[in-house]
């Protein structure tokens, strides 16, 4: 047990850029086979409650290293919600309950010694409507690492390069750094929010329908960024394009709701998660097939 | 049916188009109630404008003969010597009080109501109801309140009926303004933003501080501003917490004290003494005057401040 209670530990301490721990994550990336990927979230029998009410049960899967795994479904069927429960951000709504585990590389994020804020810089998200602060492209990138202690002029320089270009909008805007990011188009905008995200050099970056408000060319560069970042990232996306699914993502999660006989309201439910090829090409559940085909959605 | 169909045989569609949408407006209610609401605007102005004439009319002589002198003269009897020194000594004492005691408190309050506190919880609901009691309190019972507890248990601190005691009272009177303009500041600031701080690993506090409270600042500026207006122009208040009336040779933060609208008060309705040549009406419209142009000038402050903050936040 001595090795999870050293990762709570660094968990709870470490601000390091060094990145001290991205050691952790690094897989022993294997040319064939999917064994030799790391597992980096274990899900265990997770259910969402909002009070009384269950949003979503028994989520178990696992996600492995570099790799894009997908989340698909119809709406309301707790996609989102199981996302937001791997970087602890339903923590801010009140109601919200969580049982089962959501395992860390072998750490519970949801046991008490686990400090949420540093969870999230080492699992960063990025959302569906993009969201840059109030403040110049510049900012916007250095806010996470001044956060973290960098003051050095040199230094936040550098990162802000290193995350602009890592989110493929360096070209467009090293000439205008002190412009308002407000003042981006929709597609820029959200290059700008993963470019925020990756400047505090997180393990694992989370994507809530990040395309959807954005029209199909600033989706099309969005994905290919995405096929990049899986060589330094593991990135998990919720999407409602079952298109972009079978596209970017190595594994898919497909959800749907069941209806609870008794109280008549719907409660999400993991119906199969596997091989994005097989899911798409022959899936083992009708539902799943049923879903993918089109005959539903 | 439709609009486009010719009504009368040999007219074109294009003719019928044009007689269509060239009919003249049929929307006489929504006519009648624009003239009804420019009616209403111009009432409005002209009673301010009335009471702004006035006010100027009545003092403009006497703050023309003796300018600066009215200002820095100690209040007396004689109208054609005495000055709101004193006044505008207690009632600087009481904007900067409010500034520094309730405006921090308040917004403190605010934040920890909207940010901290969990919104669906009895106890937060009943904190909440009664800060809008309190806000509804009239300005009289904070005199009693200020009274007893600046003025009387107090004492050793706030030397008694002092400044200090009446700009503490003050401070109280319009802490739950400061805190409810505030909590709606607050609320207003888009999740998007919170979302976009936690979503980098940033605290729930660094989140407050570096995102929320800028976004929300031109809104706590205004009640800011909401505030301190109010709290420079009560009267009655203060005159429970025991202003001085009569002489008050010396100014001083634990010392009797008095304030602008009480000066205004006193001199209104006094009879002007033989031989002088300016009466207290006058003088009391002069001090009426100048209380008008501190209020402005801390309006245009934060105005100008809550512009800055609106431009910064749209991303100029």
């Amino acid at each position: 047990m001595s090795n999870v209670s050293e990762r709570i530990e660094l968990l709870e301490h470490g601000v390091d850029m060094s990145d001290a721990l991205r050691t952790i994550g690094t897989p022993a990336v294997a040319e064939t086979g999917e064994s030799a990927s790391e597992v980096v979230f274990d899900l265990r029998q997770l259910s969402v409650f909002y009070g009384d009410f269950r949003a979503v049960r028994d989520g178990t899967l696992e996600i492995r290293d570099h790799e894009i795994t997908a989340f698909i479904g119809p709406s309301g069927c707790g996609k989102t919600t199981m996302l937001r429960c791997i970087n602890r951000m339903n923590d801010f709504i009140p109601t919200a309950r969580v049982e089962g585990q959501v395992l860390y590389h072998g750490v519970d994020l949801y046991d008490p010694a686990v400090n949420s804020t540093e969870v999230r810089r080492r699992i960063g998200m990025v959302f569906q409507k993009p969201n840059p602060f109030p403040k110049s492209i510049y900012d916007n990138v250095a806010y996470g690492p001044r956060l973290l202690g960098v003051k050095k002029r040199s230094q936040l320089d550098e990162v802000v390069e290193r995350s602009l270009k890592g989110a493929a909008l360096w070209d467009e805007v090293k000439d205008r750094l002190k412009e308002s990011g407000l003042g981006l188009s929709g597609g820029q905008q959200q290059r700008l929010c993963i470019a925020r995200a990756i400047a505090v050099e997180p393990d694992v970056i989370l994507m809530d329908e990040p395309c959807s408000a954005l029209d199909p060319i600033a989706t099309g560069r969005i994905e290919e960024l995405m096929a990049e970042m899986k060589d330094d990232y593991t990135i998990v996306i919720v999407t409602h394009n079952m298109q972009q699914a079978a596209r970017v993502s190595d594994r898919t999660a497909f959800f749907t709701t069941e209806v609870n006989p008794e109280s008549d309201r719907r409660t999400g439910i993991l119906v199969e998660y596997d091989r994005t090829d097989k899911m798409f090409s022959n899936p083992t559940d009708q539902r799943t097939e049923d879903y993918v085909t089109g005959r539903f959605g | 049916m439709g609009l486009m169909t010719p009504s009368r045989a040999g007219e074109t569609a294009a003719e019928t188009v044009r007689a269509g949408i060239t009919k003249k407006d049929r929307d006489v209610a929504g006519m009648v109630m624009l003239i009804a609401l420019l009616f209403a605007m111009i009432l409005t102005l002209l009673a301010l404008f009335a009471l702004l004439a006035q006010v100027v009319s009545e003092s403009a002589s006497l703050l023309a003969d003796r300018g600066l002198d009215f200002v820095t003269s100690p209040i007396g009897s004689d109208p054609d010597k005495i000055g709101i020194w004193s006044g505008l000594f207690g009632t600087v004492v009481i904007g900067v009080m409010v500034l520094v005691v309730a405006i921090p408190m308040g917004v403190a309050a605010a934040i920890y109501l909207e940010e901290y506190a969990h919104q669906d919880n009895r106890l937060t609901r009943t904190i909440m109801v009664n800060i809008r009691n309190l806000a509804g309190v009239p300005a009289v019972i904070y005199g009693v309140l200020g009274f007893i507890i600046f003025t009387q248990w107090l004492s050793p601190v706030t030397g008694g009926k002092s400044a200090i005691a009446a700009g503490l009272t003050m401070a109280v009177l319009v802490l739950p303004i400061v805190v409810i303009t505030s909590m709606e500041a607050i609320r207003a600031v888009p999740s998007g933003l919170r979302d976009a701080g936690y979503g980098i690993g940033a605290s729930r506090w660094e989140t407050i501080r570096d995102h929320v409270l800028p976004y929300a600042a031109p809104g706590i500026l205004t009640g800011t501003v909401l505030s301190i207006a109010r709290a420079l122009g009560e009267a009655a208040p203060l005159i429970i917490i025991g202003a001085v009336t009569g002489l008050l040779p010396e100014t001083s933060l634990t010392g009797f004290f008095s304030a602008v609208p009480i000066l205004i008060y006193q001199w209104t309705g006094r009879s002007q003494p033989p031989n002088s040549e300016f009466s207290f009406t006058e003088s009391a419209a002069a001090a009426g005057l100048v209380l008008l142009i501190i209020v402005f000038l801390f309006n245009a402050a934060a105005i100008y401040l809550r512009n800055r903050f609106e431009r910064k936040r749209a991303g100029q």
